[in-house]
């Protein structure tokens, strides 16, 4: 397989025309996807860590009972930003820019099919996250200083009211969301079109790589569950500013209805957030484990029918609102069997490594961690499905070890591995294995030590969201070990960011295809040119590299 | 029995019955693997059998990943260039897959099913004891409607070992939503402004169950603390007919009491026999029977003299950004207040 | 990559239709709107007859027939400026393209008349009860995708005009009008809400 070896810069640019603003405007004026997809992720990076500095700050404070590392008011702003930024800015910027920068290269495409609108999503979505950002100086708090929202990520109504919530904060929370969410809609829209409107020939709907397919369900899901947010936002906003009653329970309005908008959206959107991981695994576990990815149409179908169901699981965030019995066992049946098509996919990533050969090199590392916690984060969630059960976990500190089980030993060891995958691709250098290696096993045990405790504390009768406790209700100890797994998190995290910024100057030189990998984007030079393909691919299976490296064992012959 | 005797005997009385009190095992880890009641005690049940379903679907898994990932994993450096048999799946292995779990899921929904129904759908008996809790931002006002009783922050109730004497309470809001959570009793049901939410519980031992709101409602939502104090009837019975008696006037402390009145406490403190008539509280917690309760501030002072002077000279150093300010009131001011405050048992 | 190494291989493929990425495009921009007017119509119906006290619909809301008549004949007129497109018959286009930005704006001055008497006259705002809560906002959300529409609707007419070959653009053209279906469909959900239901 011809290797042509790019130089790093852009080919087209003569030597001395390269200036910095010139180089600037290029990035600035770009429609290209594998540059937007980039922006995105260094953005979302670039939040990651902020978000992690505030989480820091959380932690630091609850170390101890009775802590003063903060005043109340500035640990309610802190929890309230580290969880709109995490899921907002760090998670949603994920979705489009993982889907941006692959899905034209995996389906043979030369780019998005709507270039310009792909450009406008990205930079409508980091003026959201600036306006957000912006409300720490502009905000008006109690006394008219500066102040970010504290409202909580899931800012229930009425403490969102004129009333309860005075000055602009919460102001910033909707505008902040509102505008960065049209992006999400916008990149989603064109990751679907792109799929359905731009595959190369050959490429059936059966034939996309399974990164597409969840990357499309995963559109899918946010253009329908987007809207909501955005509809019971905008309902928020003539509450606040022109009086009027949505939520407003002195005139009639319901605060539980903002629970059912809210989490109508929210709870897809986890699901939106955790696709991404779904994604990666599917591509990295074949090929570090030399095996085709077991039972594709049944991954294809448990991710159709987990975007489905989901839709449907909602009110599980309101078993302790006082509905009918029978909603509640609605909603713990639905929860429950949103679990089975979560856990097919846990059993068939096992059985592609079954028989297999595992390499078990940094992104392989980052999957099979994985499989083990978010195996751990599903079956915590059974627990929570469970209604009564749920009575006494809700709102505790079960349900936020729950969740960052999902998201940080779930969703971001995916996202590492995809990272670490891809940046031999992107970049055109191999990162350092060793450096990998020890960030994977720092990163594990601080994520362990960090979020473990959480669930005995939720047993104990820890609720979320406090500032700070007194000594002798038991919960000292634990608090105290989860802010220990900072001492691992963090140096694991700069070692990650070290990693890739002295491989991407010093690395190794990759090749286009370092892993002897089947799918598109491994056919082209890395870094990609900017038209992706000379010329467009035809393909007869899911693994065209497979079918041309293999030529007496194609996939063809048996898809 | 001359009016001087009968404070005595009463004093008496009170102070017996709060070394009694005393006697009440404080139960601060609040465990909901020790409940102490039918709800918790449902509640755990389940709790105990998606643990047992859950921890064996953990070891059987994790077990086959870890089985997988040993077995077959191969070193970096060998030059293998064979590739493994590519299988592309097995139909019979999915179907098996499916369909033990949504078994399993099934098992799980009906039991839950039950226990649901079993919980919220109790309807007090006529006798029951009914107790209305509306959450403030960031106290507790607890009213007991059918004996006239208007309490903060704690809520007594009595315990027998056979639960005969459930307790039913009607949650509501007077601004947002808040959360009514004792671990040990009862999973938690929500207070909502413009709604009234129903829950109940009946503790088998006595004891002071502590609780938290369990529903971020502002600034102060870690010490929007709860007690539930839980005795043997008869000593229910002693603690309902002290809340209803009438406060002794005691003259020693009539400046106090006419400050109360003069320096605006009165116009956010209700106290029964000050004042214009007004049933229940205002803005801030009813103070009739103050010195008879546990905490100050929803829990974030032991109620002592000591406390109380300092709560009620600058309440936000102990909980900053609560609703009540700082008075400013000289230290003789001061001293009268407390005394005051102390005598309302 | 187009080489084929196995001549026993099957030809990768014959015909390589997809479909067309303006159309899936406005589908699905048609769909994540639908799902904004969703909740907003459900808002609606949750809180029919929960308003604490008046002015109530029964007693304010007279059928906007004409209105509605217009609104939904700019559907008519907006098939026929495209099938006169289509054939190239320039001028035809653009008499019933005017028709529809006028029936339009008369459905929008209906509206606003409506609005004025439902403000001056019964004293029902956005702020005075549930009633006025959701029904300001849900006919307001429609009314302003109607002014989105006319807005683009407008841009069409005016190049036009100014000699641009619009029978170039058909296919945009299309696309615009499947908006402006939408539009009028949504209108049919919420008179049905609003003003069969609701009163």
């Amino acid at each position: 397989m011809a290797s042509i070896d790019y130089p790093l810069e852009h080919p087209a640019v003569k030597e001395e025309e390269f200036s910095f603003s010139n180089h600037l405007y290029e990035w600035v004026s770009t429609v290209d996807h594998k540059r937007l997809g980039l922006m995105y992720i260094v953005t979302a990076l670039l939040f990651l860590v902020i978000a992690g500095l505030m989480a820091t700050v959380i932690r630091l404070q609850l170390a101890f009972p009775n802590g003063h590392v903060v005043d109340p008011d500035t640990y309610n702003r802190l929890f309230t930003m580290h969880g709109t930024t995490m899921v907002f800015l760090v998670g949603m910027p994920f979705v489009a820019g993982l889907s941006n920068y692959l899905v034209p290269l995996m389906i043979g495409a030369r780019d998005m099919a709507f270039p310009r609108m792909n450009a406008f999503g990205f930079w409508i979505f980091l003026f959201g996250g600036f306006l957000l950002y912006f409300s720490y100086i502009g905000g008006g708090g109690l006394s008219g200083a500066g102040s970010a929202p504290d409202v909580g990520w899931f800012a229930y109504a009425p403490l969102t009211s004129r009333a309860f919530s005075r000055g602009a904060s919460t102001d910033y929370w909707i505008l902040g969301i509102l505008v960065a969410g049209i992006g999400s809609i916008a990149s989603a829209i064109n990751v679907i079109v792109t799929t359905l409107s731009m595959r190369c020939p050959g490429m059936t709907l059966a034939r996309m790589p399974m990164f597409v397919w969840v990357m499309l369900i995963d559109s899918w899901l946010i253009i329908i569950a987007l809207p909501p947010l955005s509809a019971a936002q905008i309902m928020l906003l003539i509450d606040r500013f022109l009086g009027g009653n949505f939520f407003n329970t002195q005139n009639g309005g319901s605060a539980v209805l903002w629970q059912h908008f809210f989490w109508i959206f929210g709870h897809p959107e986890v699901y939106i957030l955790i696709f991404p991981a779904f994604a990666i695994l599917s591509e990295v576990i074949p090929i570090f484990s030399r095996k085709p990815i077991f039972g594709r149409p049944a991954m294809v179908g448990a991710v159709a029918a987990i975007g489905f169901i989901s839709l449907g699981v909602w009110a599980h965030h309101m078993f302790a609102v006082g509905m009918t019995s029978w909603s509640n066992t609605f909603f713990t049946a639905s929860t429950m069997i949103v679990g089975i098509p979560t856990g097919i996919k846990i059993f068939n990533w096992t059985a592609t490594m079954y028989g297999g050969k595992i390499r078990l090199l940094t992104p392989m590392l980052f999957c099979c961690a994985f499989l083990f916690q978010f195996l751990i984060a599903g079956l915590t969630g059974i627990m929570l499905a469970t209604g009564p059960f749920d009575w006494q976990l809700h709102d505790s500190y079960f349900v936020v070890g729950h969740f960052h089980f999902t998201l940080v030993a779930g969703l971001v060891f995916a996202l590492f591995a995809g990272m670490y995958y891809w940046f031999p691709k992107v970049s055109g250098r191999m990162y350092n294995e060793k450096l990998g290696k020890w960030h994977f096993w720092l990163f594990l045990i601080g994520v362990e030590l960090t979020f473990v405790p959480m669930h005995f504390l939720g047993f104990l009768g820890m609720p979320r969201r406090i500032y700070t406790y007194e000594a002798g209700r038991g919960w000292d100890f634990w608090n105290l070990v989860a802010t220990s797994g900072l001492i691992f998190q963090i140096p694991a995290t700069a070692l990650f960011v070290w990693n890739l910024l002295i491989s991407s100057i010093k690395g190794e030189r990759s090749g286009d295809d370092p892993w002897d990998a089947w799918t598109l984007e491994w056919s082209i030079p890395s870094p990609p040119p900017e038209y992706n393909f000379e010329t467009i691919p035809e393909v007869r299976s899911s693994r065209p590299l497979w079918d041309l490296k293999n030529p007496n064992d194609p996939d063809w012959r048996f898809e | 029995m001359t009016r001087k005797r009968g404070f005595r005997v009463f004093f008496a009385a009170a102070a017996a019955l709060q070394a009694f009190a005393a006697d009440l095992p404080e139960r601060r880890i609040a465990n909901i693997f020790k409940p102490l009641a039918t709800p918790a005690q449902s509640e755990y049940d389940i709790a105990m059998l998606v643990f047992a379903i859950t921890g064996i679907i953990f070891v059987g898994v994790a077990g086959l990943i870890a089985y997988t990932i040993w077995r077959f994993r191969r070193p970096e450096d060998t030059a293998e260039h064979q590739e493994p048999p590519q299988v592309y799946g097995s139909n019979q292995i999915e179907v098996a897959w499916t369909v033990l779990p949504i078994l399993i899921v099934f098992v799980l929904i009906g039991v839950s099913a039950r226990v649901i129904a079993a919980v919220e759908n109790a309807s007090p008996p006529q006798a029951a004891l009914k107790v209305t809790v509306i959450g403030h931002q960031w106290w507790w006002e607890v009213l007991y409607p059918d004996y006239n009783i208007v309490s903060a922050n704690e809520v007594h109730m009595p315990a027998t070992r056979d639960g005969r004497n459930a307790t039913y309470l009607q949650l509501q809001s007077a601004d947002v939503i808040h959360s009514f959570w004792i671990p040990q009793l009862s999973g938690k049901t929500d207070l909502i402004p413009n709604r009234t939410n129903f829950m109940w519980m009946d503790p088998k031992e006595p004891g002071v169950y502590f609780g938290n709101c369990a529903e971020y409602c502002g600034t102060q939502h870690a010490n929007m603390m709860l007690r539930v104090v839980a005795e043997d009837p008869a000593a229910f019975k002693q603690w309902t007919l002290r809340q209803q008696s009438r406060v002794v006037d005691d003259a020693s402390v009539n400046g106090g009491r006419q400050e109360f009145e003069s320096l605006a406490c009165i116009n956010c403190h209700n106290i029964n026999g000050l004042g214009q008539a007004s049933a229940g509280s205002k803005f801030g917690p009813d103070l009739t029977h103050l010195a008879s309760r546990q905490t100050l501030g929803a829990g974030v002072l032991k109620n002592t003299p000591e406390n109380l002077r300092r709560w009620v000279n600058d309440p936000q150093v102990d909980k900053p950004g609560c609703l009540m300010p700082s008075m400013k009131l000289t230290p003789d001011e001061l001293t009268k207040i407390v005394n005051y405050l102390e005598t309302l048992r | 990559m187009a080489t084929t190494l196995d001549t026993h291989a099957p030809p990768a493929v014959g015909e390589w239709h997809l479909p067309d990425r303006g159309t899936m495009g406005v589908i699905f921009l048609i769909v994540t709107e639908s799902a904004l007017f969703t909740i907003f119509v459900v808002a609606y119906v949750v809180y029919i007859g929960r308003s604490l006290g008046g002015p109530y619909p029964k007693d304010v809301l007279d059928l906007p027939i004409l209105a509605s008549i217009c609104l939904l004949s700019s559907s008519v007129t907006i098939v026929l400026a495209e099938h006169a497109l289509k054939h190239k018959k320039v001028g035809l286009f653009k008499i019933w393209w005017l028709a529809t930005i006028l029936l339009g704006l008369e459905f929008l001055v209906s509206t606003g008349l409506e609005w004025r008497k439902l403000i001056y006259e019964d004293h029902l705002t956005i702020s005075t009860n549930l009633f006025g809560t959701t029904f300001y906002s849900l006919v307001g959300l429609h009314a302003s995708h109607v002014i989105v529409g006319l807005i683009f609707l407008s841009l069409v007419m005016v190049v036009s005009l100014f000699g641009f070959p619009i029978q170039t653009q058909e296919r945009r053209v299309k696309f615009l009008s499947w908006y402006w279906h939408f539009v009028d469909a949504v209108w049919i959900v919420v008179f049905t809400v609003v003003y069969v239901i609701g009163r």
